[in-house]
C-alpha cells in the first residue's frame, strides 16, 4: 500500500517542497503538453505518414497509417513501421466514430482535437499552446537559475551519482527514501527532470521550429541540425513520444510513492517526510 | 482496506473519468466557438511578427540541387480546373491568355506569356512544404513579382497583392469557390518570390497551375496560388471574398503560413 497510511507511530513531519513558481509551471506545462500531444496528432492527421530527409519518399514512409479492405471486404486500419505492415483497426489507421461508423484517420478521434478531422483547428490549438510552453519554460528557467534550483535540487552531487546504482535498485523495488533523503530528489529523478528539461522539451521545440519554411530560410543550420525538414517532423513526432513515455513513469512514480502526499506537495507545495525508524543496529 | 481509502480510490476513478471525457467534449466545443478561436488565432500575430524578426526581411529559403528533385511531385487542390474559359485556354497552349495586373497601382496592364518570359526572372530549386506535412523538391523559373509590380508601378497606399485564380473548390456541402490568395509587400518583395512558368525545365504543367502559379518559398503550399489569371493590389483584404485574405483562410486556416 502507499506510504501515506503509515503507522501512527511512525514519526512525520511536513517539509515546504515545491515553491509556488514550480508548482505554477507544472501545472501550466501539464494543461500545454497535453494539448500539444492531441492538437499534435490532429495536424499528424493530415498525412499520417513520416519520412526522412529533406523531401516525403511516398513510396517508402518510415511510418504510415492507412485504411486498407481486408479479404471479406470489411475495412481494416494498417501501421507500416520501417515496411513491417501491423493491422491496428480500431486504434491507427482506421477507428470508429461515436455512433460506429468506421472512418479512416491516423490516429482515433479521442486522441485528437478536435475530435473531428479539422487540420485548421488543430493548427490554430497546437501554435498558441506551443507559445505558452515556450514563454512557461522561459519563465521556469528564469526561476531555476535566480532561485538556484536548478543548481540545488536538480543537478545531481557527486555523492548522488555514486549512488546511482543504490538508487536504481530501490527504485525496482518500489522502495523509496526516507528521512532527510525524502527532503530532496532522488538522483534518478534529478537524472530524469534534467533530460526532459534541457534535451526533450528543447529538442522537440526546435524540430518543430525546423518544419517551418520561414524559419529555415533565416536559420538553414536547424536543417543541417536534424537532416532536413521531414527529419525534423519524424524527430518532433517521437521526443512527443518520448515524452509520454517519460509522463507514464512520473505518473506511475507519483501512484506508488504517495500519491495523495505527492499531489498535494505539487498543490500546496507542503510534503510530509517519514522519517526513517530509529536506527537500533539493524 | 480502510473506508477513507476505498472512497478516495472511487473518488478518484471517477475524477480520472471526468477528466478524460470533460476536455474532449470541451475541446469541441472551444474549437467552434468564436471567442476561444479569436484567442487561439493571437498566437498567429506572434508567429508573423516574432518569426520575420528572427528570420529576417531578406533570408532566402533554402535551396537544393538538380539530384534532390522530387521523382514525383504530388499536386494538391486542383489538378484540373474545370472553367470553361480556362479550359478554352489551355487548349491553345495559353497562346491568348492575358495577365490582368491592377488595383492600386499607377499603370494597370496586362501581360502575355512572352512578355513575362521576357521579364527579370530567376530559376530556383525549393522545397514545397504542404500544410499537410509533406514536402516535394522542384525547380521554378518564373518573372520576380517585384519587377512585375516596379513595371506597373504601385500607389503609396497598396499594402497587400491578391492573386485571382482560375481554379474554383469546394462543392458537396459547399457551393464551389474561386481560388485566391494574397501576400503582404514584404513577401512580395523578397527575391524569391516568384510568378512561375516553368517547372523542372519545361512549362508548367496544368497540375501544377499552368500557365502561371505565385511561388513564395518563405510560406506552406496553400499561399502559392495556382492557375493565376489577375494580380489585384489592395489596400484591405476584408472587402475580397470572405475577408480572410484566400480560400483557406476564408475556411480558418491562418493568413500567415510562414510556420
Amino acid at each position: 500500500m502507499s506510504q501515506d497510511h503509515v503507522d501512527a507511530a511512525a514519526p512525520r513531519r511536513s517539509i515546504y517542497r515545491h515553491a509556488l513558481a514550480v508548482r505554477l509551471t507544472h501545472w501550466l506545462n501539464v494543461l500545454s503538453l497535453t494539448l500539444l500531444l492531441m492538437s499534435g496528432l490532429q495536424i499528424f492527421n493530415a498525412h499520417p505518414a513520416l519520412y526522412w530527409g529533406d523531401k516525403s519518399d511516398f513510396e517508402h514512409p518510415l511510418l504510415a497509417m492507412t485504411a486498407a479492405d481486408a479479404p471479406d471486404g470489411t475495412g481494416i486500419g494498417v501501421t507500416t513501421v520501417l515496411g513491417h505492415e501491423i493491422t491496428t483497426t480500431g486504434v491507427l489507421g482506421l477507428s470508429f466514430s461515436a455512433n460506429g461508423r468506421p472512418v479512416e484517420r491516423g490516429f482515433p478521434s479521442w486522441a485528437t482535437i478536435p475530435s473531428y478531422q479539422d487540420l485548421a483547428t488543430g493548427r490554430l490549438w497546437h501554435f498558441f499552446f506551443a507559445w505558452l510552453l515556450v514563454l512557461n519554460g522561459a519563465a521556469y528557467l528564469a526561476y531555476a537559475l535566480a532561485s538556484r534550483h536548478l543548481g540545488r535540487d536538480l543537478l545531481p552531487t557527486r555523492h548522488d551519482l555514486a549512488h546511482i546504482g543504490r538508487s536504481i535498485r530501490d527504485h525496482l523495488r518500489l522502495r523509496f527514501p526516507k528521512g532527510k533523503e525524502a527532503e530532496h530528489y532522488n538522483v534518478l529523478q534529478k537524472l530524469a527532470y534534467l533530460l526532459v528539461i534541457f534535451v526533450l522539451l528543447p529538442l522537440i521545440v526546435l524540430a518543430g521550429l525546423a518544419m517551418s519554411p520561414q524559419i529555415d530560410a533565416g536559420f538553414p543550420v536547424l536543417l543541417d541540425v536534424f537532416g532536413g525538414r521531414q527529419s525534423a517532423r519524424t524527430v518532433h513526432f517521437i521526443a512527443a513520444w518520448t515524452l509520454v513515455a517519460f509522463v507514464l513513469v512520473h505518473l506511475v512514480m507519483v501512484l506508488v510513492s504517495g500519491v495523495w502526499n505527492n499531489l498535494r506537495s505539487m498543490i500546496t507545495g507542503r510534503y510530509v517526510v517519514e522519517e526513517e525508524e530509529a536506527s537500533d543496529g539493524r | 482496506m480502510d473506508d477513507r481509502g476505498t472512497i478516495e480510490r472511487r473518488l478518484l476513478l471517477r475524477a480520472a473519468a471526468a477528466a478524460a471525457a470533460l476536455p474532449l467534449a470541451g475541446c469541441d466545443k472551444l474549437s467552434s466557438s468564436d471567442w476561444f478561436r479569436s484567442l487561439l488565432a493571437s498566437a498567429e500575430g506572434a508567429n508573423l511578427r516574432v518569426q520575420r524578426l528572427l528570420a529576417g526581411r531578406q533570408a532566402l529559403a533554402p535551396e537544393y540541387t538538380e539530384a534532390e528533385i522530387s521523382p514525383r511531385f504530388r499536386s494538391n487542390g486542383t489538378s484540373e480546373p474545370d472553367d470553361p474559359a480556362y479550359q478554352a485556354l489551355a487548349r491553345e497552349n495559353f497562346a491568348s491568355w492575358r495577365l490582368a495586373v491592377d488595383g492600386l497601382v499607377e499603370r494597370p496592364t496586362s501581360f502575355s506569356l512572352a512578355e513575362l518570359a521576357a521579364m527579370p526572372s530567376r530559376t530556383q530549386i525549393t522545397r514545397h512544404d504542404c500544410v499537410e506535412g509533406w514536402s516535394c523538391i522542384g525547380k521554378w523559373t518564373g518573372v520576380r513579382l517585384s519587377a512585375l509590380l516596379d513595371t506597373v508601378g504601385l500607389k503609396p497606399n497598396a499594402r497587400y497583392i491578391v492573386f485571382h485564380c482560375a481554379d474554383s473548390l469546394g462543392g458537396g456541402f459547399e457551393a464551389p469557390a474561386s481560388y485566391y490568395e494574397s501576400i503582404d509587400l514584404v513577401d512580395a518583395f523578397r527575391e524569391q518570390t516568384i510568378l512561375a512558368y516553368a517547372m523542372n525545365g519545361a512549362a508548367l504543367p496544368i497540375p501544377y497551375g499552368a500557365p502561371l502559379r505565385l511561388r513564395v518559398e518563405n510560406q506552406l503550399g496553400y499561399k502559392m496560388a495556382k492557375y493565376v489569371m489577375r494580380v489585384e493590389v489592395v489596400d484591405d483584404l476584408t472587402r475580397i471574398a470572405g475577408g480572410g485574405g484566400g480560400y483557406w483562410e476564408d475556411r480558418g486556416y491562418a493568413w500567415y503560413a510562414g510556420i
